[in-house]
């Protein structure tokens, strides 16, 4: 009899255990889950050179992982406290919903009916891009408008597979999506020749470039059928987190406007400037409105670099994928970078 | 011992209610999992601003499928999106479990055939099958054989009736007119063996005499569709794939077309599965004792007989059930066709339509749902295929 009265206890306390489990909403507490994590978690490509690449060595670099640094630096005052994430593009949003990151920069396009119906927050745009194609030079064709019954290839659950589809109904022109998963995937077998064009964000053209057997047989069609603002996604609950990678990217493109680099900032602590002193911390409360330390925005000058800096150094002329500044360059260079005042 | 029957009472009631006791905790226990489930869920999704519902299978998809039974594009419904990915899971499965269980039943035999090659060559076959993982096997097919085929200017092309190249495999296309004539003579080739078998049936029990229903079948099959399409003027035209240049791009336009994705998943589907059939087969055969092929001998059946009326009815009892169970497996692992973009269920509904709507919670239960439903109908006709043959106890 004791042996069964014990056994019905067990099985009371595990309901009991169960009744008083509190359910999860998880909302608004980003920042002090990364804190008392002391790393970042982010989520990135599964390797877009320039954008999001892993080395030999295993050590991520691109403009999307800068961004992804900037935040660390800003929270937790160190760029390389960060965990990276490769995922897809199908499985991006949600593996941010479901809270494994804290921060998405994996190359994403702004939309309507991302923003509004995946409750997730683009906080802004990182990269300005557009939808190309991509096709061997001994098909001798020169547009985009003369492609007819081709086998393209794409990657799958993405804006890129909807502009396609578009692309060639508005032309009135035959296509055939091959579709896959991966981004790698769909650029081999556009290099085996399994289809005759291949298609992405034009950034993503030149860097997937850099990956086939003969990057010169291969040509990018001057057309540009989309626009493609790229940039960081939060979830779609916590105003405060929002905040904070929204203004990391603004102090990196602002810290250009006003000439600060990784170099030069140190020098620049003596002057008499308002805005630089502001960036560098040393005016004015920027941090507390973000919940942070007031050396967040120094942090991440010093640490990463200003927009240009990040630029040139993964995805400019003189690297591999190059790039020329374009449409991103800053506003006052003639381009659509443009910061609202950090103070 | 003493018990004095007070006590004995007492111990029955207690006995009683420690049984029922777990089982209402159970219940309870139950309930409330359920319970937590949906309410967590409930209380997650609106946290996060998220409706629940399915009211988004009647917009627009805008993506475009590569390979679909049916007519569809970008500005067909989520909801046809689905049954694309489905007929396509179907299409796949089906042709699959027909090749695994041809392949399975012909590998099976060769196992005990007293050949020594055939017989080590079908070992080889079975134990190579069935011991390498399927998605390598499927990248085997995928990534090696089909992406070492020529370009398609370069095509294979075999006795003008097949091209085969790294875009796909052609064959011509057969358009017939007036095509429901043949359909006609097939209805009435089947009725008029039916009343064949019956007269058989008649005369076999009244005089013992053997009429060859089959045969007469296999020339009515014939017969019957070709005297109709005489009748009802059918035409057959044959609609080659064609080589069409546009600028400096090749592609066959017109005919039938396979894709390679279709193919690679087929092919390693159907090889992995019928190595598993033919262990079913073997043991089906073997399980069947030698006394029962001698009796049939010693009444005068012949070796077919033997075959077809003693040894194959009975092994069938013991090999349907293992391979109810691979066919499952092979309509389950069609779902691996998302490694290489074929466009099944999995890859189209569950990958590019979760995608573009966010609605991972309706859109895995729906295909869960329908992953159940459709193991659950092919085990279903196997469960009563069995019945039907299973030994009839008198």
């Amino acid at each position: 009899m004791k042996k069964i009265k014990i056994n019905s206890f067990a099985v009371l306390a595990f309901v009991v255990t169960f009744i008083f489990t509190t359910f999860n909403a998880n909302a608004n507490q980003t920042r002090e889950n990364v804190i008392k994590r002391g790393s970042l978690n982010c989520g990135v490509s599964q390797g877009v050179p320039g954008f999001s690449n892993a080395d030999a060595s295993g050590k991520w670099a691109g403009i999307d992982v800068d961004l992804c640094r900037a935040v660390a630096a800003a929270v937790l005052g160190d760029a390389n406290k960060v965990k990276y994430s490769p995922l897809s593009a199908k499985d991006r949003f949600e593996v941010l919903k479901a809270g494994d990151i804290d921060v998405l920069a994996r190359n994403t396009t702004w939309t309507l009916s991302r923003d509004g119906g995946l409750a997730v927050d683009f906080v802004g745009t990182n990269f300005y891009d557009g939808q190309g194609f991509m096709i061997r030079k001994a098909a001798n064709i020169n547009s985009a408008k003369k492609l007819n019954n081709v086998k393209v290839c794409v990657e799958t659950g993405t804006t890129t597979e909807l502009n396609l589809r578009d692309y060639f109904k508005q032309q009135k022109l035959k296509y055939e999506p091959v579709a896959f998963t991966k981004a790698d995937e769909a650029v081999a077998a556009y290099d085996a020749g399994r289809c005759d064009v291949y298609t992405t964000d034009k950034s993503g053209l030149a860097a997937n470039r850099t990956k086939l057997k003969n990057p010169a047989d291969h040509l990018i069609l001057p057309e540009t059928i989309s626009k493609e603002p790229l940039g960081p996604v939060v979830r779609g609950n916590d105003e405060n987190w929002a905040n904070i990678v929204r203004w990391s990217l603004n102090v990196m493109i602002e810290a250009e406007e006003y000439g600060i680099t990784q170099a030069n900032i140190d020098s620049l602590k003596s002057t008499e400037d308002p805005a630089i002193k502001r960036l560098l911390g040393l005016e004015g409360e920027t941090g507390k409105n973000l919940s942070l330390a007031n050396t967040w925005s120094y942090n991440i000058i010093k640490q990463v670099g200003n927009y240009a800096e990040s630029y040139n150094a993964n995805v400019g002329p003189k690297t591999p994928v190059g790039l020329a500044r374009g449409q991103n360059a800053s506003w006052r260079n003639g381009g659509l970078l443009y910061s609202p005042p950090v103070r | 011992m003493f018990l004095t029957s007070q006590f004995k009472t007492s111990l029955r009631k207690n006995l009683q209610l420690s049984k029922l006791l777990p089982q209402l905790l159970l219940i309870i226990l139950f309930c409330y999992i359920v319970y937590f489930f949906t309410k967590n869920t409930q209380i997650n999704l609106a946290a996060r601003n998220l409706n629940f519902g399915f009211d988004f299978l009647n917009t627009n998809s805008g993506f475009d499928v590569q390979f679909s039974l049916i007519q569809y594009d970008g500005s067909s419904s989520y909801f046809r999106s689905y049954l694309v990915g489905l007929l396509n899971t179907l299409l796949v499965s089906f042709f699959g479990i027909i090749f695994a269980t041809i392949l399975g039943f012909i590998v099976g035999i060769s196992r005990l055939s007293p050949n020594w090659i055939v017989n080590k060559l079908s070992l080889i076959y079975v134990e190579l099958f069935r011991n390498l993982p399927l998605l390598l096997q499927i990248f085997f097919w995928y990534f090696v054989v089909i992406r070492s085929l020529p370009s398609t200017e370069k095509s294979m092309v075999i006795l003008d009736f097949l091209i085969i190249n790294l875009q796909g495999f052609y064959i011509p296309k057969f358009i017939f007119s007036n095509f429901i004539y043949i359909f006609y003579g097939l209805f009435l080739a089947l009725l008029a063996t039916f009343a064949v078998k019956y007269y058989a049936t008649k005369v076999f029990y009244e005089s013992g005499k053997i009429i060859p229903v089959f045969k007469i079948f296999l020339l009515l099959i014939i017969i019957f569709p070709i005297i109709f399409s005489l009748i009802g003027d059918v035409s057959l035209l044959i609609e080659y794939p064609k080589l069409v240049k546009n600028f400096g791009i090749f592609n066959y336009v017109g005919g039938v077309k396979l894709v390679p994705e279709f193919l690679a998943l087929l092919f390693s589907l159907s090889l992995y599965t019928s190595a598993f059939i033919a262990e079913n087969v073997r043991a089906g055969i073997l399980a069947i004792s030698k006394g029962q092929k001698e009796a049939s001998k010693s009444l005068g059946f012949n070796n077919p007989q033997t075959l077809k009326l003693i040894v194959i009815p009975q092994a069938l009892r013991v090999i349907i059930p293992p391979t109810t169970n691979q066919y499952l497996n092979l309509t389950k692992n069609s779902s691996l066709a998302a490694a290489i973009g074929y466009p099944d269920l999995a890859g189209v509904f569950a990958g590019t339509a979760l995608s573009q709507t966010g609605k991972a919670i309706e859109i895995i239960f729906m295909v869960m749902m329908t992953y159940l439903t459709i193991s659950l109908i092919i085990s279903g006709i196997l469960n009563w295929y069995n019945k039907k043959i299973a030994i009839v106890e008198r």
